[in-house]
């Protein structure tokens, strides 16, 4: 009789089994992938391949090329290069993933994670806990949330003091940046505060005692310390931001006017709004590019400290 | 990667904050520092909580004076508590059908040796980088030639599928660190396999399906876009798109009723990451299992 168990990994005892239950374990364990591989390559794989093909056609939502749509080459290419629209929306996409991604997520997140080594514990913890309650909320409730407080009236309006403007007409750009800062700060903070945690309070003691103050400390020792946990926190902040659609189209559909229309938001109008999927889609193609090159320049930012190594 | 896909990957800490004595007098001016960002941030979740309770809420801060539940009642009846029912289809099934499809193909990655595995390993983890943005129009291409549209089903098995990728790694990662002592110990004692996979592999494996399940949930429930195009029935409008119509409906803006909208789309999600930030930095430890 044979083991009923499957033998060890890495031993050396090999317990002879029966040729038939060999086959049934890789039955049982294809059977159990296939779900998910049908899944992932269903949904992602084969719409991925799709999307590549189709930004290079004409198709459309409604109307004639609904139906009979054509492979058109870099027609959609060349409409995107001469479509003004089309790189305001990226320069808009480039203001809102820096300004309010990079920058102030960063800078608070990382404020916020320095103050918490210092202050009060229930100050850290009830701070904390507001901050992460706004991460927490779904994205429509910030949006709401936020399309209230910028109205004519609205407390923003107040304690900018200007009770009655619109802010989300007249500074659209600046709410939604400062909307999408409020919401994304807890991730920075969570994930710097670790990266705080793991810098060895040896190398700051030792510059303390070289007479180093503070602010000094801070940018020459401790940073460059977090050098790969602010890498990846500014390219996942990064690829959270560029693709974020929700929050500004709740909040302004992409208006006034096309002033907040950020790439998703843009490809969106116009693949839903004006039936044009084919351009729609090489505009999320354009976006998926524009990630990966700012990924792949995050990455590379990673390496350098490997070749800091003594001599 | 979502919000709380990301803090499921956070590196875990078990050393407590380090508190520094320090003699300086700044420590006051930190405190008080640290509690102004915290008041700057509660403003606008005070408007939220402060006009849902206001009958007459204005978009300006301002204390309820009938500090009333009406706009619950109001909110829950224009369409409130039907859509958060369709959200809670949608969170449910795609919860379901991810969960079971991520844990099956975890289990085998973690415990099977297979032909390809690092190369599956790796295509996942760039799956989870495609943005829905991409994904978006081909799908309703496909659905439209499926006739797949405006159905809440097929609509949650995108939403399950948008989950996959992370939680197949989150279980593998999970699954691999089970330890196999357990198992080989049943097996000295003479248990089968099948009586070995169900009375010893899963309870151990439930604290991980469970992570994986509640990460699937939060991340279905707010979902926006992706109802938004594949589904116009409006019988079958989740919360999130049901909030938007609400918003963008023509005449004054419901303040109040939307505010209690809000609160009751959101409260759910809330209590869902109290839940699992309790398993999450509890850490998946096999307290008392394994000897030595």
């Amino acid at each position: 009789m044979t083991a009923a168990v499957e033998p060890p990994a890495g031993d050396d005892i090999v317990i002879a089994e029966p040729r038939l239950r060999v086959l049934i374990r890789h039955v049982v364990t294809t059977g159990w992938l296939l779900p998910s591989v049908a899944l992932l390559v269903g949904l992602f794989i084969i719409p991925t391949g799709y999307a590549i093909y189709l930004g290079f056609t004409n198709l459309e939502l409604l109307g004639q090329y609904a139906q009979t749509y054509s492979f058109t080459g870099f027609a959609n290419l060349q409409r995107m290069v001469h479509d003004p629209t089309f790189w305001y929306s990226v320069k808009l996409t480039l203001i809102f993933v820096i300004g309010s991604g990079i920058i102030a997520q960063t800078v608070l997140g990382l404020g916020l994670a320095l103050l918490a080594q210092r202050v009060n514990v229930v100050v850290r913890a009830s701070v904390g806990a507001i901050v992460i309650l706004a991460w927490v909320l779904p994205e429509i409730t910030v949006a709401f949330i936020w399309y209230s407080f910028s109205q004519a009236g609205g407390t923003l309006s107040h304690i900018f003091g200007a009770p009655g403007s619109d802010l989300l007409s007249t500074v659209p750009m600046l709410v939604v940046c400062m909307a999408n800062a409020w919401r994304g700060t807890a991730f920075s903070m969570l994930l710097l505060s670790a990266g705080l945690r793991n810098v060895p309070g040896e190398v700051d003691e030792a510059a303390q005692l070289e007479g180093a103050g503070y602010w000094r400390r801070l940018f020459t020792v401790t940073l460059p310390i977090m050098r790969p946990t602010l890498m990846i926190n500014l390219l996942l902040i990064t690829l959270a931001t560029i693709s974020d659609f929700t929050l500004i189209f709740a909040m302004t559909q992409g208006g006034p006017g096309n002033q907040t229309a950020i790439l998703p938001v843009y490809m969106y109008i116009e693949a839903f709004q004006f039936n044009q999927l084919g351009y729609g889609t090489a505009i999320a193609l354009t976006l998926v590019l524009i990630g990966a090159i700012l990924s792949i320049a995050y990455i590379r930012q990673l390496r350098p400290e490997l070749k800091d190594a003594t001599p | 990667m979502s919000a709380d896909q990301a803090v499921a990957a956070l590196p875990e800490t078990t050393d407590p904050v380090v508190v520094r004595r320090r003699r300086s007098a700044a420590r006051p001016v930190l405190n008080v520092l640290m509690l102004v960002i915290g008041l700057v941030f509660l403003l606008p979740l005070l408007w939220l909580i402060l006009a849902s309770f206001n009958p007459r809420a204005g978009d300006s801060l301002a204390l309820p004076h009938p500090f009333s539940i009406l706009n619950y009642h109001l909110a829950f009846h224009a369409g409130a508590g039907a859509a958060i029912g369709n959200s809670l289809y949608l969170a449910g099934v795609s919860t379901v059908i991810a969960t079971a499809v991520s844990t099956m193909a975890g289990f085998m990655l973690a415990r099977r040796r297979i032909r390809f595995k690092g190369a599956f390993l790796v295509l996942i983890l760039f799956l989870t980088g495609i943005p829905v943005t991409l994904l978006l129009i081909p799908t309703y291409q496909i659905f439209v030639s499926l006739a797949w549209l405006n159905s809440r089903f097929y609509t949650s098995i995108v939403l399950a599928s948008m989950s996959v990728p992370f939680s197949i790694w989150l279980l593998k990662n999970f699954i691999g660190q089970v330890p196999r002592e357990f198992e080989e110990a049943a097996a000295i004692e003479g248990a089968g396999e099948i009586s070995i996979l169900f009375r010893i592999v899963i309870p151990l494996i439930i604290p991980g399906i469970l992570v994986s399940a509640i990460l699937t949930f939060i991340n279905s429930w707010g979902a926006f876009l992706i109802p938004l195009v594949l589904d116009a029935n409006p019988a079958d409008t989740p919360g999130a798109v049901g909030i938007y119509q609400f918003m963008s409906a023509n005449g004054q803006v419901q303040f109040g009723q939307l505010a209690a909208y809000s609160v009751l789309f959101s409260v759910p999600v809330i209590i869902l990451y109290l839940i699992s930030s309790r398993w999450l930095s509890g850490g998946f430890s096999f307290a008392g299992g394994v000897k030595g």
